[in-house]
């Protein structure tokens, strides 16, 4: 543990930097509403006479919006934060569900072995030999077949976060599964169970705490992952409509565009995008870096 | 080792069972498969007829064990949108989506490793810090948005290659090739990046971090200590036990880059699985996708046991295990 | 000097013979695909216009879209209800078969099948009947005026081709049925298929033995689906393709600019309007009465659509704004019918408080996003312009594979349709698909409940009128009451766009078909 907090006190500049843009972004997607200039959800606060306006800077812009507008004369700007929140809201439900789940049975699955582990682990087995993306899509496809509702803009980020949570949990489970085998194995944990403290008790008090750290590496790595698949599916026809959309969304729209000159629809949400995947990911990978103590002090 | 090969055999038939059983219950359950065949004004009677033809009206095992007899013989129904067998059109499809996964895989080989070399050996020269750099900016992007970037600057500015498509291929018996043709292997120059770049930065990573780790062991300590080149220690022993992984993965990754091809697919029309699976997506038409999961499942399983045996094999360890 | 003319002759010859044995492909792309290759199966005019290169009418549309003989080569009513049709003679099929009446009669036969899904395209017809080997009677149900225009758009099969193959019964796209002339197409057309991949390409070759006298050199054409505009315009560019139709409004500036490439544009018949939901209940409100019942809530939701900011933006001025639904040059067309509402969001306000909603309601919006010029973008807008007076839109888009079906089940409240009066170009089909109750051939793509009575009783009028002008009087009343009652909501007549490259000649028709059999490739 000491060497942990020493490792914390030297934090590169670059995880900072990273850490710090990441967090800027996660704080003014979930504040849009307030700092937003225009809330483009609002079927009613825009005019399609002011599609497709250029960026401020550029010489046709127009001063109400700073990176000009969409094809529906939303301002570009609010549509872009409000996205990200769609985004992260998403990729984070997702994360959260897959690691509440995953901690679950990665508990039961350690702590009981014998039938409960191999059920929960082969399903696991099962699910890993599948790719996030092709999962998802799947989940997304089927959900819009059995009910017509799927795509709209209250049930479509629900089916997002099963969709993405479907796959992800099973790593939580097989971490938390590993070292709580380590963990009830101690002398403490042992000990307890002999006092007669109920199962739920040791789990809960006495062996999760010990497993939430590699949890959180992994969540952080996935919270990008989660983002991205979020918004592959967007681009793909499968995730949020285009009355609201998420960053994925307005790329899919911006695509139509790019060769006619109005490169900013596309561009704006996938630099947004990108930082914000950037940030978590150099983030997540030296938390990662942290946590193996093979690599830690080298490059 | 046979104890061990049998367990690893079970294991993959249970797999590919629970992976029918998901295929079967879309097909039987999402759509009302009667709906999809008969004539709109069909009587109830037609349709009640049609049932007992299909044998719909059996115990739902039962038909999952037809199904599941059906699927061996490599009938997976008809597409309801393309109107024609689904193996057929998987057949079809195939040779574009692997001979794109072959390139888009030796491609990440082939600068992957140097390129994870570096970062192992030199990790604070300005080389592989670029390179690192790069690579986080590589797997933060996605893949729809390298497609479109490189379409807009190799295709649409530069006017140097195709935007679309597989260009000319040669039919080869079943077997469709783009690799025969110039305008075929430049259809596959864009798409293949596009495709690897993720598996690039994946195969970049482990290379650097498996090197590090066995330029630490005890193992290399002691090579070294003995005087031996380090030259000879680099290449020879310690990307000799890096590599082992390496291979690994690059094989457990084939299936996720099938899966992955499809965002790639999508992006540059490209008509392989992926792209009839997309649309099969878009369209709701249940046997394509039943029979491409169960397609992508049967992959994923073959590789994951052959890789397991293959290490098996090799891994000294496990072989000690063995005997 | 007759050495030199002779030689001349022989130079001009030879060149011809090289010009002739030059292999021309032309290689397009298009926003989608063919929905089947049988004829009869559907009823979507992409189709019918690509399978024209596979197969021939009876009569067709020339040049000028004038009706002239295809495979019939005249024809005359003998009694007011039967026509007689004289035949090509030493016409085949791509697969060497021989066309004769037996091929009309069976065609026809399949195509009047109360199955078949697009029976409606030939409402009128009951019997087909052989007189001789090249003579054909088609019995009509009484006096029917626009017999040639409907035969322009039904192909003819090679019977003893669907005799062997299980095809004489036609496949139907609504419900998934098949056959064989699903996936393979023998015809007597212009070109041969040679393979068809279901979106990924379809590739023709050029028929040597066509009956009919080539306009065009090309040898080969290569068709492939792309539905992105971003790549179908970026294929152009870098010379992949030949031809792309439609291309997209907001690209046409940047591609006329480009060197090497030009735009090519004319109004279509194609006229875009919204459906309406008249049955009792609306999907989005159950239980409660449809507002959309009431003549003030439709007037309301037609004066908060500002036609000008989707001309002027979405459709990027190349649309024209239009208040009736059909076009121009297409019979039943009046000027009076045509004038617009008009963009009053107030009024609509005022409209819906009227009729007991002055809060709004709630309905769904159905729109497709790869059928027309900028339908998703369309429908957005009008999503926003509905919210804006009260009426809260929930819009669905999807693709037109699982969109019409949908259309055609009625899963929908306010959706999105375009109308060309195809393929017998004439207002009539808008009374007999869209107006009228779907009883017998009629009501074919009116599954929302619109009925009127007056429209009933003019639509089985003009069925029989072999007045002309009495005809169409019946065809504009019937309109102006549609409009009164607004059984639509009209928006826009929409443009023929496609780019080519340089070099590549290809006519432009109203009603957007592509076709290649005027094309000249350079």
């Amino acid at each position: 543990m000491a060497s942990l907090s020493r490792s914390l006190r030297r934090v590169p500049l670059s995880v900072w930097l990273a850490g710090l843009l990441a967090l800027a972004i996660i704080a003014a997607a979930a504040l849009s509403p307030l700092i937003a200039p225009f809330n483009p959800t609002d079927l009613t606060s825009f005019n399609l006479m002011d599609a497709e306006l250029p960026p401020r800077f550029s010489a046709e812009g127009d001063p109400r919006f700073l990176l000009g507008t969409d094809n529906q004369g939303r301002d570009l700007l609010s549509a872009m934060l409000y996205g990200a929140r769609v985004s992260i809201l998403i990729g984070g439900g997702a994360v959260a569900i897959a690691a509440v789940v995953g901690v679950m049975l990665g508990l039961l699955a350690g702590y009981f072995g014998g039938w409960v582990d191999a059920v929960i682990m082969r399903i696991g087995d099962i699910i890993l030999s599948f790719p996030t993306i092709l999962l998802a899509l799947l989940v997304a496809g089927v959900a819009r077949m059995l009910f017509p509702a799927a795509s709209s803009a209250e049930w479509a980020p629900i089916i997002l976060v099963g969709a993405i949570a479907i796959h992800e949990w099973v790593q939580y489970a097989r971490t938390v599964r590993a070292a709580t085998m380590v963990e009830s194995a101690r002398d403490y944990v042992r000990a307890v169970k002999v006092i007669g403290l109920p199962s739920r008790q040791i789990m809960l008090r006495h062996i999760l705490p010990n497993v939430m750290g590699p949890v959180l590496v992994i969540a952080t790595i996935n919270l990008a992952a989660a983002v991205l698949t979020e918004a592959t599916l967007s681009f793909l026809g499968v995730g949020m409509p285009p009355t609201y959309p998420s960053l994925g969304t307005l790329i899919r729209i911006g695509n139509e565009f790019v060769f006619s000159g109005v490169w900013w629809i596309a561009l704006f949400p996938a630099l947004l995008l990108v930082l914000l995947v950037l940030g978590v990911n150099i983030v997540g990978d030296w938390l990662r870096d942290l946590f193996n103590p093979k690599l830690r002090g080298r490059g | 080792m046979l104890r061990f090969l049998i367990a690893r055999l079970g294991q993959a038939a249970l797999v590919m069972l629970a992976v029918a059983a998901v295929s079967f219950l879309m097909f039987r359950f999402v759509g009302d498969p009667v709906a999809g065949m008969v004539r709109e004004d069909a009587s109830v009677q037609e349709k009640a007829e049609l049932r007992q033809a299909l044998g719909l009206d059996q115990p739902v095992l039962v038909q999952f064990g037809r199904f599941l007899g059906r699927t061996i013989r490599g009938d997976f129904g008809v597409s309801y949108r393309n109107q024609r067998p689904v193996a057929a059109l998987i057949a079809e499809r195939l040779p574009a989506t692997l001979e794109l996964v072959l390139m888009a895989t030796l491609l990440s080989l082939a600068l992957g490793i140097p390129l994870g070399v570096l970062c192992a050996l030199k990790p604070d020269g300005v080389a592989a810090r670029l390179v690192q750099a790069v690579s986080l900016i590589g797997i933060s992007t996605p893949t729809f948005v390298t497609g479109i970037v490189l379409i807009l600057t190799f295709a649409v500015t530069l006017g140097l290659l195709p935007s679309f498509g597989r260009g000319q291929t040669v039919q080869l018996g079943p077997w469709s090739t783009g690799f025969l043709t110039v305008s075929g292997l430049k259809a596959l120059v864009l798409p293949s990046i596009t495709l690897a770049l993720y598996q690039l930065t994946l195969i970049m990573r482990l290379v650097r971090s498996e090197l590090i780790d066995v330029l630490s062991s005890d193992y290399i300590r002691f090579a070294r200590a003995r005087g031996l080149s380090l030259r000879r220690i680099h290449f020879t022993l310690a990307l000799r036990n890096a590599l082992m992984p390496v291979i690994t993965v690059t094989g457990l990754q084939i299936g996720s880059l099938i899966a992955f091809a499809i965002v790639t697919e999508t992006v540059f029309q490209w008509p392989g699985m992926g792209l009839l699976f997309i649309q099969a997506v878009s369209f709701s038409d249940v046997p394509v996708m039943a029979a491409y999961l169960l397609f992508v499942g049967l992959l994923f399983v073959l590789i994951n046991t052959v890789v397991d045996l293959l290490y098996a094999v090799v891994d000294p360890r496990l072989r000690v295990k063995a005997s | 000097m007759n050495r030199i003319v002779t030689l001349l002759a022989a130079v001009s010859a030879a060149a011809l013979a090289a010009n002739a044995g030059e292999a021309k492909t032309l290689r397009w792309s298009a926003n989608t695909d063919i929905a089947t290759l049988d004829p009869y199966a559907h009823t979507e005019s992409f189709t019918t216009a690509m399978l024209h290169h596979v197969f021939d009418p009876l009569v067709r549309r020339g040049r000028t879209m004038q009706l002239e003989p295809a495979l019939a080569t005249g024809w005359k009513a003998i009694k007011p209800d039967t026509w007689r049709f004289e035949l090509r003679r030493g016409v085949k099929f791509h697969n060497g078969n021989a066309f004769t009446a037996d091929d009309v009669v069976a065609s026809v036969t399949r195509l009047i099948d109360p199955a078949t899904r697009a029976k409606g395209n030939l409402s009128a017809v009951i019997k087909a009947e052989k007189v001789d080997d090249f003579t054909v009677d088609l019995v009509t149900k009484g006096p029917y005026p626009l017999l040639l225009n409907d035969l322009a758009g039904i192909y003819i099969m090679d019977k003893e081709w669907m005799e062997a193959n299980g095809a004489l019964k036609a496949g139907n796209i609504s419900t998934g049925a098949t056959t064989a002339a699903s996936t393979s197409a023998i015809g007597t057309g212009p070109f041969k298929l040679e393979s068809y991949k279901p979106d990924a390409g379809t590739n023709m070759v050029v028929n040597a033995d066509w009956w009919d006298k080539p306009e065009h050199n090309v040898t080969r054409i290569e068709f492939k689906p792309i539905k992105s505009d971003a790549t179908r315009v970026a294929a152009l560019l870098s010379g992949e393709l030949e031809l792309i139709a439609p291309a997209p409004l907001q690209d046409l500036a940047r591609i006329g600019a480009a060197s090497g490439f030009k735009v090519i544009e004319e109004p279509a018949l194609r006229l875009i309007f919204l459906g309406l939901n008249h049955r009792p209940e609306l999907l989005a409100m159950p239980g409660q009465k449809n507002p959309m019942l009431d003549l003030k809530v439709r007037q309301a939701l037609w004066h908060a659509i500002d036609l000008d900011a989707i001309q002027k933006r979405v459709m990027r001025a190349k649309s024209r704004n239009t208040g009736t639904l059909v076009a121009p040059p297409v019979p039943g067309y009046a000027q009076a019918n045509d004038a617009l509402l008009g963009y009053d969001p107030e009024k609509a306000k005022k409209l819906l408080a009227e009729a007991g909603f002055p809060n709004g309601f709630k309905t769904g919006l159905a729109c497709p996003n790869d059928r027309y010029i900028n339908d998703e973008q369309t429908c957005v807008a009008i999503a926003a312009m509905w919210t804006r007076i009260g009426v809260q839109t929930e819009l669905k888009t999807e693709s037109r594979a699982t969109y019409f079906p949908r259309i055609d089940k009625g899963e929908v409240d306010a959706f999105m349709l375009g109308w060309a009066t195809l393929p017998p170009m004439d207002g009539f089909s808008v009374l007999s698909a869209l107006l009228t109750e779907p009883k017998e051939a009629y009501g074919g793509s009116n599954r929302m409940g619109y009925v009127n009575a007056r429209i009933e009783e003019l639509t089985r009028l003009a069925a029989v009128e072999l007045d002309e002008p009495k005809r169409r009087a019946m065809l504009v009343e019937a309109l102006k009451i549609a409009r009164d009652t607004v059984a639509y909501i009209p928006l826009h007549q929409q443009p023929v766009a496609w780019a080519a490259r340089s070099g590549v000649e290809v006519p432009q028709f109203p009603d957007e078909y592509v076709r290649l059999w005027f094309a000249q490739v350079k």
